[in-house]
């Protein structure tokens, strides 16, 4: 177990085993997106209540959750590098929070787009987008921190410690919107209880939330492979690669 | 009991430049070691690394043949330690001051010992004026006071010469050599050259700087 | 003075409550010594409810409705505005570095550090809050609950900002970083104060509000602690 850690948390290491993941994480990507988008927004029924306009939820959802599940990951991969000091982990932060960033703004901004034909306008102060309003302050509050260190390893420290913080509140911030806005309409869509929507418009958005989360592991293991090029650029094994490529 | 501050293969990365690699270091009771090496060359460092405030090294250090990460606190309850900056708060007086660092330290103190320490270090008539007012070499001198004040057999120094006069540093001079006569021991780093103490053990730093290699 | 003549290595033993009780005393002191660190953040909170009326509209019913929220957005911006300097002189002057080092818990001594930010500043304004209140038109009976709010929210707000306070420390900079990282943390606190505010006007008993203030509170108390010491060791090395 340990030895199996440890063997993860060397960069060259990591750097072959990801190079063989990736190319599958791509081609599960673009195969799960390509079937469920085609799904969802060509061949699932409108919906009774919204028609049409309702297919942003194939865009909406998966961006949602992986917002969510990815500043998870930061707050694990802060954890791991704090108590082992595994830098791989610490890099894999590093390239995780803009895309987490990014993905939490495309859920706001289908969230505002999905609201002009829902609410009439583009912005309601709704829980499910204020939370997510919050997240993405949360977000740009752990890249901000990180780039303000003139110390790249005094940076990757505290940007750990504050993702664990704000993984530790997130709950609770999530709790307490909700409680605000009580009239929201209910998540509709969780991996764990029944669909409360039609089985057809329910698995092309597996299908998609699977996709984007591939999507999302095949990109992190790209970003953090150039990642640990550029850092470990100085060791030796990165320059013997960089002969044998020519 | 005498004691023994250990670093075996002792190594320190920051970003990606390795400022020293593979030291062993060895303190005991009565030694002064002195660190040596041009600026940059990682010296505040490595005593903040041995004096337990750096997490971030490879290599295993011992206090007393023990592990420090399991016997950090006893290691710190032995370890007198003056960075850069004085520590001295400008709003309280140097009696103040003291005070707060005997309290840190665990000893309950007494007015009567401060106002001794503060005349060990001529400040004999600043007792009670905010350190505000105090010059730059008279805030040092307070943080040299906690060396008479509290009772520690390891001293980590840091450049402890800055902005002291001539007679001040020759008076910090006797002091490391009554301390290390005493059994203690003094790790430090400075420019002066310390010629009144004899010949010193040194420790070389920043041997040109050594680019990463695995 | 008793003095051996040979040096011998110690026990570490106890003292934590001296050295706590010497840290609350000189924090106390340094506070008392500089009192506009004291005021500047009842000014400011003053000022701010001051600006509503004029930036709004001065009809008492508006006003009274939004009280609530400004009050407490208010009184959080103020403990912002004050939590930079928590830790920054000690970095400054070198004797957060010795903190560090003392033969003593770390998180009970930053406890001790944030317990005097809250009776200095958190304190003053949950106790100066009924004043404004009273000029915002708050309705009567709702006074006493927005006092205790404020107190008891304002001790989270101290003990979750400190943690920001430590994590920009080392930074030249840290004051706007330090309310972005800070804010979105504090929203919790925001919502749960303003809503027992509401709640009092609108006679619903903000007994569950305030109940849940303190479970926040104590849930900070339990965490915060260590997450500060983490970020002041990460800080003092930048």
């Amino acid at each position: 177990m340990w030895a199996f850690i440890h063997k993860l948390g060397s960069p060259k290491w990591f750097y072959g085993i990801s190079a063989r993941m990736q190319p599958w994480f791509w081609i599960a990507a673009v195969l799960l997106i390509a079937v469920g988008s085609v799904w969802g927004l060509a061949f699932a029924p409108a919906d009774y209540q919204q028609g049409n306009s309702f297919r942003i939820i194939y865009v909406h959802v998966p961006a949602a959750f992986l917002a969510q599940s990815i500043f998870v990951g930061l707050a694990v991969s802060g954890l791991v590098f704090l108590v082992w000091k595994i830098k791989v982990a610490d890099m894999a932060a590093a390239v995780m929070a803009p895309l987490g960033a990014a993905m939490t703004f495309i859920a706001l901004f289908s969230g505002a787009v999905w609201g002009v034909p829902t609410w009439g306008t583009w912005w309601m102060w709704d829980a499910r987008l204020t939370s997510m309003l919050i997240l993405l302050f949360l977000y740009l509050g752990v890249i901000a921190l990180r780039g303000a260190f003139s110390s790249r390893d005094s940076g990757s420290r505290a940007a750990s410690v504050l993702a664990m913080v704000g993984v530790i509140n997130i709950p609770i911030i999530k709790y307490s919107v909700d409680w605000w806005y009580t009239l929201h309409q209910p998540a509709s869509f969780t991996l764990t209880s029944r669909p409360s929507m039609p089985v057809d418009m329910w698995w092309p958005l597996l299908l998609m939330v699977l996709g984007f989360y591939c999507f999302f592991i095949a990109l992190t293991l790209m970003r953090t492979r150039n990642e640990i090029l550029r850092r470990e650029a100085s060791k030796r094994w990165v320059r013997d690669l960089a002969r044998e490529e020519g | 009991m005498t004691f023994r501050l250990e670093a075996r293969r002792l190594a320190c990365e920051r970003d990606d430049r390795w400022l020293f690699t593979d030291l062993d270091i060895e303190i005991g009771a009565g030694e002064i070691v002195r660190i040596e090496g041009p600026n940059g060359s990682g010296k505040t460092t490595l005593l903040k690394i041995l004096s337990g405030q750096l997490a971030d090294y490879q290599g295993e250090l011992f206090w007393c043949g023990e592990p420090m990460r399991r016997v950090r606190v006893d290691f710190l309850a032995n370890l007198l330690y003056l960075g850069h900056a004085p520590g001295v708060k400008a709003a309280l007086t140097p009696l103040e001051n003291l005070a707060w660092y005997q309290a840190l330290a665990g000893e309950q103190g007494n007015e009567a010992e401060r106002m001794q320490a503060l005349a060990g270090v001529r400040l004999t008539g600043f007792e009670d004026i905010p350190a505000a007012q105090l010059s730059a070499g008279q805030l040092r001198r307070i943080a040299l006071a906690r060396l008479a004040l509290i009772q520690r057999p390891l001293w980590v120094l840091d450049e402890p010469f800055t902005a002291i006069d001539r007679e001040g540093v020759a008076e910090l001079e006797q002091r490391l050599l009554a301390h290390a006569q005493r059994g203690g021991s003094v790790l430090l780093t400075t420019h002066h050259d310390l010629a009144p103490l004899g010949e010193l053990r040194r420790i070389p730093l920043g041997t040109g700087a050594r680019h990463a290699t695995q | 003075m008793p003095r051996s003549d040979t040096l011998t290595i110690r026990e570490s033993r106890g003292g934590l409550g001296g050295a706590v009780a010497a840290t609350l005393r000189r924090d106390l002191i340094l506070m008392l010594r500089r009192r506009s660190e004291i005021m500047n953040p009842l000014v400011f909170f003053a000022l701010v409810i001051t600006l509503f009326p004029l930036g709004i509209s001065p009809e008492p019913a508006l006003l009274t409705t939004i009280a609530p929220g400004l009050l407490w957005v208010a009184a959080l911006l103020a403990t912002l505005l004050s939590l930079d300097s928590l830790f920054r002189a000690d970095y400054d002057d070198g004797s957060l570095e010795q903190l560090l080092l003392a033969p003593q818990p770390l998180p009970a001594l930053v406890l001790a550090k944030v317990a005097v930010h809250w009776l200095m500043t958190g304190l003053p304004l949950a106790l100066m809050s009924p004043l404004l209140g009273l000029m915002l038109g708050l309705p009567g009976g709702s006074y006493l609950i927005l006092a205790i709010s404020l107190a008891l929210g304002s001790a989270s707000l101290s003990l979750i900002g400190a943690i920001g306070a430590a994590l920009t420390v080392g930074l030249s900079r840290g004051g706007v970083l330090l309310s972005l990282l800070v804010l979105p943390l504090y929203i919790p606190v925001l919502i749960f104060g303003a809503g027992a505010v509401q709640a009092a006007i609108l006679g619903d008993g903000a007994a569950a509000h305030l109940a849940i203030l303190g479970a926040l509170l104590s849930l900070a108390l339990m965490l915060a602690p260590w997450g500060i010491a983490a970020a002041l060791r990460i800080s003092i090395n930048g």
